[in-house]
């Protein structure tokens, strides 16, 4: 397949970034830290998001969603990214209805997807334990239908109405289970992080289980499947981010003028502008056939996905800081949003694998 | 209009590519190559090294597949790009080479289809798919390298004749090329990039001379070049008095991508199987955690490059034409390519680093290292392309 959009999918990228600009702008991300929001993000764009059919994107017409292309779900990753959208997206549509897509019978399709698609009920997915993301160290147990352990880092796990939770089961699978948020004994602490946003650290003190996502039948295991596809979901969205960033320096680097000239004359900041304009480069080809490799069912994907996540991490790092030294002091200030990026840019890559994680995985699928 | 195959026919097309490669190059044509030495690069002097290099030429030429993608007139076979890409494919998931190296295909070749008249395009374009010729890039001089508009090889118009003096430098393979397509300078009264002009001068005429420079790999491949009171037939001047600059820029968009690797079907071996080869491995892992790591994100770089090549012909055929990346590729390409063999070196340690022996392949993986260092200087060093690309692509002010 050619590494280019559809129509389709290049429609729904204009309009979804109309959409963006006017409704969920930085400013709106803005005011839910300043007001200290408990929801963290808004309820009615998300309701307005869920019209236009974006929390059902990827869902089959089946279960009350669009059947669209992954391919079509980056792109609008990508405007989130641009705007720093606040939005249960990811944990929601990208994350969760894959995850009931690829592993959930009939009955648990038909019972969570529609209204998934219908924007009123947000899915998290509570997979990690630790400070880092390792979803094999899983020390959450099932028995009897009782799930017990504790859950670190997940993402919209104070606003969820499920959580789908990684356990082990007594022959030491791993396997994903979904649990009612309000079932006894959950115990949500949520946590404010650097980019604005919330994670929740969720205690699972012998808890009833809802259902178990059991009836996958891809070629590797759900979860890794289900994190690959979210890791390029997440890939997306960093892309945006990091041409948001890259295009603002580069418009402050043509208006501020020093030694009476602009700064974007002096050859040193050129140079690393040039630089980071062949990495992006590369960013928008991994990103393109990574979401490609997701709707072909590439045997190639978790390569690709981890090809994405070490590379948008890596440039998404080096773009967010060349953003901040060239905005000079202007650029720490609150007042000014190339910041934004810079903490968004930290909590996203490490967020299902940083760079360093992502490379050594791929290392190993090499056997190196 | 150019013509297009249908998906079927292209499918067939693929197919038969495929047996027909299969079945007609030799095995030794599918060897990686080992260097410069190890090419057929055709001209008047020219030899197989070996019986194979001459049937794989001959094959491929009889099939038109020497420059696949140019007209039958000019002696090429007429593809369009889709077929053009298929073939490139084939030719690289078999690991066949190039039949024939020329500069004349990667570099002139594209600047004569756009600048020459009908007869010198006629001429040109079947002596180098013919082999015929042995071109030369007669551009650089000791006071024009980055600054190579400041050119001053002073071609004087005699009426029937230009008379070309003046000296060239970094003229790869000067001693050995027939021809050699010249930047000179026919006006002097006008600003520096208005008078320059596209000469192609032959190398056996009187008063043309080359002394070779040894590099820091060991080997000669580059000259100076000399010329003093050579006269230059008027036919042999490419566009118009003055067009020089223009046809030397679009010249060099096609050496770029040459230089960047675009295009080759040729693939490196994987740096991974390098180290496990020479180092310790301990559980599938590489014990030295440093080297491995660098390894990793080489090869992140290296895949991601390939897929960017990938998406910018895929957009290219898409109608969305992104022309200063061609910069962009050539700087990308070659930092790449360095750090290969920085990194085949570290793996290799003594063996990569000695220059010497029948054991060492005559230290062919240190001069290959040493010649790397010269993928960022020629064609435009790389930081001459991050110019190019701020400005061009980015917009940024000249100062
Ligand atoms: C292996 C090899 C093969 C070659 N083959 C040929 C050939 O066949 N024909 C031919 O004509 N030429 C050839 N060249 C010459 C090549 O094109 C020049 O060497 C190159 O353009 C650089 O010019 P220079 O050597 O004069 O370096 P200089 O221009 O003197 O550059 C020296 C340093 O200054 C930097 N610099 C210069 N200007 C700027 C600027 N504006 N901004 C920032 N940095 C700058 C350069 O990047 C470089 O790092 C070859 C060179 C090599 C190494």
């Amino acid at each position: 397949m050619a590494l280019i959009l559809t129509e389709e999918e290049q429609l729904l990228k204009s309009s979804v970034s109309e959409l963006f600009k006017s409704k969920a702008p930085i400013a709106a991300l803005r005011k839910l830290r300043d007001n200290k929001d408990p929801l963290g993000y808004s309820k009615s764009l998300w309701k307005e998001m869920a019209n236009m059919g974006l929390a059902g994107l990827t869902i089959p017409e089946a279960y009350g969603g669009m059947g669209f292309s992954y391919v079509g779900l980056g792109q609008v990753m990508e405007a989130c990214g641009r705007t720093l959208v606040a939005s249960p997206l990811v944990s929601t549509t990208l994350l969760s209805a894959t995850a009931i897509q690829l592993g959930g019978n009939e009955n648990q399709k038909s019972k969570y997807l529609p209204n998934i698609s219908d924007g009123s009920m947000i899915v998290a997915i509570a997979i990690d334990e630790g400070r880092h993301h390792h979803p094999d160290n899983c020390n959450t147990t099932i028995t009897d239908g009782k799930i017990t352990g504790e859950k670190t880092m997940v993402l919209d796990g104070h606003i969820a109405d499920k959580i789908i939770v990684s356990v082990k089961n007594s022959v030491g699978d791993i396997q994903l289970v979904v649990v009612d948020a309000k079932s006894d004994g959950v115990a949500v602490e949520k946590i404010e992080m650097m980019d604005s946003r919330n994670l929740a650290n969720i205690r699972f003190p012998n808890v009833v289980v809802e259902n178990i996502l059991d009836s996958y039948s891809g070629s590797y295991n759900l979860l890794e499947n289900v994190l690959d596809i979210g890791r390029i979901g997440l890939a997306a969205e960093m892309l945006g981010g990091i041409q948001e960033a890259f295009s603002r320096t580069i418009a402050y680097l043509k208006e501020r003028t020093q030694f009476g000239v602009p700064i974007g004359s002096f050859q040193a900041l050129q140079h690393r502008a040039a630089d980071m304009f062949g990495e992006i480069e590369l960013c928008k080809s991994v990103v393109m056939k990574a979401l490609k490799a997701i709707d072909e069912n590439s045997q190639d994907l978790p390569k690709m996905s981890s090809l994405a996540k070490a590379k948008l991490g890596e440039t998404y790092k080096r773009v967010s800081n060349e953003g901040i030294q060239m905005f000079g002091g202007i650029g720490m200030t609150d007042d000014e949003e190339i910041g934004f990026f810079l903490k968004r840019a930290r909590v996203v890559q490490h967020t299902l694998g940083d760079t360093n994680y992502h490379l050594d995985r791929l290392a190993k699928m090499k056997s190196y | 209009m150019e013509k297009t195959t249908s998906k079927k026919d292209l499918k067939a097309f693929r197919k038969e590519t495929r047996e027909w490669l299969d079945a007609n190059c030799p095995a030794s044509m599918r060897e990686p190559i080992a260097g410069p030495e190890d090419v057929y690069w055709g001209g008047r002097n020219s030899e197989f090294k070996t019986p194979d290099f001459k049937i794989w030429f001959e094959k491929m030429h009889e099939k038109r597949w020497i420059a696949p993608h140019w007209e039958k007139k000019y002696g090429g076979g007429g593809l369009d790009r889709m077929e053009y890409k298929i073939l490139t494919e084939e030719m690289t998931k078999l690991g066949c080479r190039k039949p024939l190296f020329s500069f004349g295909l990667s570099m002139l070749g594209p600047a004569l289809l756009k600048f020459a008249n009908e007869e010198q395009k006629i001429k040109y374009l079947n002596d180098i798919v013919d082999a015929k010729i042995r071109w030369g890039q007669g551009y650089s001089e000791p006071g024009a390298g980055s600054d190579l508009a400041n050119v001053q090889t002073k071609a004087e118009d005699k009426g029937d004749h230009y008379l070309v003096n003046g000296q060239k430098v970094w003229t790869s393979y000067g001693e050995k090329a027939d021809m050699i397509f010249c930047l000179v300078r026919t006006d002097t009264e006008v600003p520096k990039h208005h008078g320059i002009s596209f000469l192609l001068i032959d190398m056996a005429t009187e008063g043309a001379s080359t002394r070779p420079i040894k590099l820091i790999s060991g080997k000669s491949p580059f000259c100076e070049t000399f010329y003093d009171n050579v006269k230059v037939p008027k036919e042999n001047l490419i566009g118009t008095p003055g067009q020089g600059w223009d046809i030397a820029k679009y010249l060099l968009t096609h050496e770029r991508q040459m230089i960047g690797g675009i295009g080759e079907t040729h693939v490196p071996t994987p740096v991974s199987d390098v180290a496990k080869k020479y180092l310790e491995v301990k559980d599938g892992m590489l014990t030295d955690n440093f080297l491995r790591s660098e390894i990793a994100k080489f090869e992140m770089d290296e895949a991601i490059f390939d897929m960017t090549i990938e998406r910018v012909i895929d957009e290219a055929k898409a109608g969305n034409n992104s022309g200063a990346l061609s910069s962009f590729f050539k700087y990308y390409g070659t930092e790449l390519n360095k750090r290969r063999y920085e990194l085949f070196v570290a793996c290799q340690g003594l063996d990569g680093l000695a220059w010497e022996g029948e054991q060492f392949k005559n230290g062919a993986i240190a001069k290959q290292f040493c010649r790397t260092k010269g993928n960022s200087i020629e064609g435009g060093t790389s930081e001459i392309q991050l110019n190019i690309i701020s400005k061009r692509i980015l917009g940024l002010p000249s100062r």
